[in-house]
């Protein structure tokens, strides 16, 4: 089982990448230890910068940094830095357009027992109805890391989301298909296309092999481009499917779900079944217990295809 | 040295024609802002549009975005773009010119009009400065009615906290908002209290007052170590009584009547400022 979180993968290309580039700048709001950032903030005192409990000022400051030639990456738990700082991402990032990397740590229900306050079931659909901010769930260690250095090759405003705790791999060192903003298409099939992004991807994968199992034949697409979403991925699995399932760890509005259910009853008209957290405060639970709780698991996953085909 | 107060008027009255074009602007805080404005682009800041992608040019954000209107008259006399455009296309459909700063427009930074933005926005950009070891220095000009988003507050912190000696904002304390006099709606005095107990260093003056604003500036060059804030007390609607220090002149249209007033009373400005 892998040990290492999303973050941490983060954090380890960053520190590579500022041996060289010293115009890349880590801004934390007192969150570089959620964020796994501290040997950063340690091995480059220089280009981190602490703006304290203030995550308006986070995400401004960043932009002014990045108007002045900086490439900022900005730290913050996402559900404050989608909603408390949501006007900055919108006027001086994505308005501005301004080379700013917000970085949602400890996203979704990471927080599980900690509550509402700190559970970003929101932020897919927040960041994805600003213009020319893009949205971004890297499914696992290897993914996040070309994630973030596709991200260090442009100089366009983005959001991504990690989650707190280390995933099991999908991909590996050696196997991990990436290009910017085309989803990863991990198998194909020709009942059910489960769509998914984040962490809710791995148990996408298992639920095909469940299903596979059972004579039911699914393709699972790994959708980490939520904006620009990749509609040619989705309407090529949709095309060969009876019946999409769209898997989000986020609010049943706004998110992954609804905008692959557009591209699909625009383009392909297939039933589309979106699985996400419900419109309601989260179960207390660590994230696995919320997961089991609300279907979002690979059984979760089967028993839907099944009743749905 | 051109006669930036004789020049102020003319880009006032460029204001109230843009105004009356475009039927809406923030008319009253244009002209309270104007000094600042004047003394910042033609005294102050390396900024044209010769060295407008310079690295080392001076970086400037209307935090205030509302003033928008003499902001362009100002980028215009600098010559960004023709005056005469700005006035007939102003908040038209499909204009560039829009009712706040928008940087798709040659001269301007930032984007604002969303008020508590823009002093974060030049924290970043003065740490960028003293992190690149530039010489280039940043301004913002802020209203005093928007002294009360929290987020000024945070960039106040964040700036001291960094030593932010090349940034230095200006409150344009014109003690109007568009429900009344600030001090009844949310109070801000005293000005030099709250920002010296933030750890900056502050100078009152008299903001619609050339020689005052000019020495408050040179002044801030000179300071090390901490940040700077101009408290420019000013009147809104300055230049016509028509307008000054009236509330419901915070964003208006002239009427014909008061458009030749307004312009009259300008005109007599000038005409006083050239004989001063």
């Amino acid at each position: 089982m892998n040990k290492i979180p999303n973050r941490q993968a983060i954090c380890e290309v960053l520190m590579e990448k500022a041996k060289e580039d010293k115009d890349i700048v880590v801004l934390c709001s007192d969150s570089r230890g959620s964020a796994s950032l501290a040997p950063f903030a340690e091995a480059y005192p220089e280009q981190f910068v602490e703006v304290g409990i203030a995550e308006q000022n986070l995400v401004s400051i960043s932009a002014g940094l990045a108007k002045c030639g900086k490439k900022p990456f900005v730290a913050s738990p996402a559900c404050f830095l989608s909603t408390r700082s949501y006007e900055q991402a919108k006027v001086d990032c994505a308005y501005s357009n301004t080379n700013v990397t917000l970085v949602g740590i400890s996203g979704g229900v990471s927080y599980g027992a900690l509550g509402m306050s700190h559970h970003s079931a929101q932020d897919i659909a927040a960041m994805s109805a600003i213009p020319n901010m893009r949205v971004y769930l890297p499914s696992d260690r290897f993914q996040t890391a070309k994630l973030i250095e596709a991200l260090l090759q442009d100089e366009k405003p983005a959001y991504i989301r990690v989650g707190r705790n280390a995933v099991e791999d999908i991909y590996t060192q050696e196997n991990c298909p990436f290009e910017m903003d085309k989803a990863t298409v991990i198998c194909e099939g020709s009942d059910v296309a489960i769509i998914a992004c984040g962490e809710m991807v791995q148990p996408a994968v298992k639920a095909a092999e469940l299903l596979k199992a059972e004579g039911i034949s699914a393709s699972v697409i790994d959708m980490y481009c939520v904006k620009p979403l990749d509609q040619e991925a989705i309407l090529k699995a949709a095309a060969h499917a009876k019946l999409v399932i769209t898997v989000e760890e986020h609010a049943p509005f706004g998110g992954l779900g609804s905008m692959v259910s557009q591209v699909v009853a625009r383009e392909c008209p297939r039933k589309v079944v979106n699985l996400a957290l419900p419109d309601a405060p989260v179960i207390t639970g660590n994230s696995k217990e919320v997961f089991d709780y609300y279907g979002l698991n690979a059984e979760g996953i089967v028993k839907t295809a099944k009743e749905n085909l | 040295m051109e006669n930036l107060k004789a020049l102020s008027y003319d880009l006032r009255k460029n204001v109230v024609d843009m105004i009356v074009e475009g039927k809406g602007g923030h008319i009253g805080g244009d002209m309270s802002v104007m000094d600042i404005l004047v003394e910042l682009y033609f005294e102050q800041m390396n900024i044209s549009p010769e060295n407008m992608d310079d690295k080392d040019r001076d970086r400037f954000v209307m935090s205030k975005g509302h003033s928008v209107e003499a902001l362009y008259a100002v980028l215009a006399a600098k010559g960004f773009f023709p005056i005469e455009q700005v006035i007939k296309e102003f908040s038209k459909f499909g204009s560039k010119f829009i009712g706040h700063p928008n940087n798709k427009l040659p001269g301007i930074e930032m984007n604002s009009g969303s008020l508590g933005h823009g002093l974060p926005v030049c924290v970043g950009m003065a740490l960028a400065g003293k992190m690149n070891k530039q010489d280039y220095r940043v301004y913002t000009v802020m209203g005093d009615g928007e002294l009360a988003e929290g987020s000024v507050w945070e960039g106040a912190m964040a700036a001291h906290q960094y030593k932010l000696d090349n940034l230095c904002a200006v409150v344009d304390r014109n003690r109007l908002q568009i429900s009344g006099c600030t001090e009844d709606i949310m109070a801000h005095d005293s000005q030099e209290e709250r920002w010296g107990s933030f750890g900056w260093h502050v100078i009152s003056v008299n903001g619609n007052d050339y020689g005052e604003l000019k020495a408050a500036f040179e002044e801030a060059k000179t300071v090390k170590g901490a940040p700077t804030v101009i408290i420019a007390n000013t009147i809104k609607g300055f230049g016509s009584g028509v307008m000054e220090n009236k509330a419901n002149w915070h964003h208006k249209v002239p009427t014909e009547d008061e458009y030749t007033q307004i312009m009259k009373d300008l005109e007599a400005g000038k005409e006083a400022a050239l004989h001063e």
